[in-house]
């Protein structure tokens, strides 16, 4: 029971309270930079679960083998090897969604999240609690990115998924889909958490006192 | 042999028309995390340069030489040969030049991982770059990194003496900072678009 009670604690600390992108700052590159459309935030949060989870799993399962000196390279490698997975198995699937990540996948490799849940938690505990935390991460990952694709997607093109929302009369916010876009929208989205977390702080001790 | 304009037109590119941090989000950690004051940011750049021409030339290497007989190792062997010929080199410029070890310092090894080095070595290969062209690249990427560290450190620098909001402090503010830089650098966009 008391096993299960962590890993749940493991998994849902990554959807809000740590959550990657909007607390800890990480992964920022992937999070701005394939964010314009709802479709490629998807695909870029599926092959980072996929290769998050999957190295997390694979270094926590060999976490007593690997020498600490040569940890970082050791896990960087793993990474790697599951980033070219992702990479491959992408273009020959997905090719359209490929050409329009381009490069990004392959940076997958560079995001400091994964890397980071390795050092921090992967290689210090079991593969069950492993997973837990890299699946929670992931999927707080992924909301962030497909928050921030959504926002940018329906002010910048007017649609969502390819949908359109506001019928042709909608001058769309073009800025929003490009680079500046991706800046304002997360700044405004950290402002607007922090504006909510105070308002929440400040209702808790005003029904304190 | 080589056409000089297509040399600075890579250059220039890089430099400030596809801005590395500002255009295509690389090197974003080193962007929020160091652009706290104007001479570390100089020293990060610099430091960045750096890196970028060494990163060039491994990756132009293991192109040309190692990779031609197995691509899908393309991944694991950058980041493998650059960190480690990285750390050579900061080895051989402790023994050469402690006075330029002494400025680089820190940052060297730290940046060796970043998205924005690994991004340029994948960049140069997309697009086929020969020695020469991947020198020009680099040495763009580099300079626009600095650029936009520079300025984003002397922006945050005022903001230190300014009366910002509370929930603006922080990250939030940054993020607003750069993408107002992120506008402003959209207007080299129409440069050469004449000639090109």
């Amino acid at each position: 029971m008391a096993t299960q009670a962590e890993a749940y604690d493991e998994l849902v600390k990554g959807l809000w309270k740590e959550n990657p992108v909007f607390v800890q700052l990480l992964g920022l590159c992937p999070a701005l930079a394939v964010t314009n459309s709802a479709i490629n935030a998807i695909a870029m949060s599926a092959a980072t679960t996929f290769v998050l989870v999957g190295s997390s799993i694979l270094v926590s399962s060999v976490r007593n083998l690997i020498p600490k000196q040569v940890r970082i390279t050791t896990f960087i490698i793993v990474i790697a090897t599951f980033v070219t997975v992702a990479d491959f198995t992408l273009m020959a699937l997905l090719p359209d969604v490929h050409k329009e990540l381009g490069a990004f996948i392959a940076l997958i490799v560079a995001n400091c999240l994964i890397l980071g849940r390795q050092e921090a938690f992967a290689s210090r505990n079991t593969v069950g609690k492993a997973f837990a935390d890299a699946a929670g991460m992931s999927i707080g990952f992924s909301v962030a990115l497909i928050m921030l694709g959504s926002i940018r997607e329906i002010l910048g093109s007017g649609s969502l998924l390819g949908v359109s929302l506001f019928g042709p009369n909608f001058e769309p916010w073009v800025i929003m889909i490009l680079p500046p876009g991706g800046f304002l929208t997360l700044g405004l989205l950290l402002a607007l958490f922090a504006w909510w977390g105070k308002r929440k702080r400040r209702a808790e001790a005003g029904g304190a006192a | 042999m080589f056409d000089f304009g297509d040399l600075v037109w890579i250059f220039v590119a890089a430099a400030v028309v596809n801005n590395f941090t500002l255009a295509w989000f690389l090197g974003l950690c080193p962007f929020l995390g160091v652009s706290g004051r104007l001479d570390t940011a100089l020293r990060m750049g610099l430091a960045n340069i750096f890196v970028m021409l060494v990163t060039a030339v491994c990756a132009w290497f293991l192109n040309t030489f190692v990779l031609v007989h197995a691509p899908y190792l393309r991944l694991i062997a950058f980041i493998v040969v650059i960190a480690s010929t990285v750390q050579f080199v900061e080895m051989a410029i402790k023994k050469l030049s402690p006075a330029l070890f002494e400025a680089l310092g820190i940052f060297l090894p730290l940046i060796t991982t970043n998205c924005a080095i690994l991004g340029l070595a994948l960049f140069q290969t997309n697009r086929g770059y020969g020695f020469v062209e991947s020198m020009s690249f680099a040495l763009g990427a580099g300079v626009g990194l600095t650029l936009a560290l520079v300025l984003m450190a002397g922006v945050r620098q005022e903001n230190d003496l300014r009366d910002i909001p509370d929930v603006l402090q922080g990250a939030a503010m940054s993020f607003l900072i750069a993408g107002i830089l992120s506008m402003a650098f959209m207007g080299f966009a129409g440069l050469f678009s004449g000639t090109a």
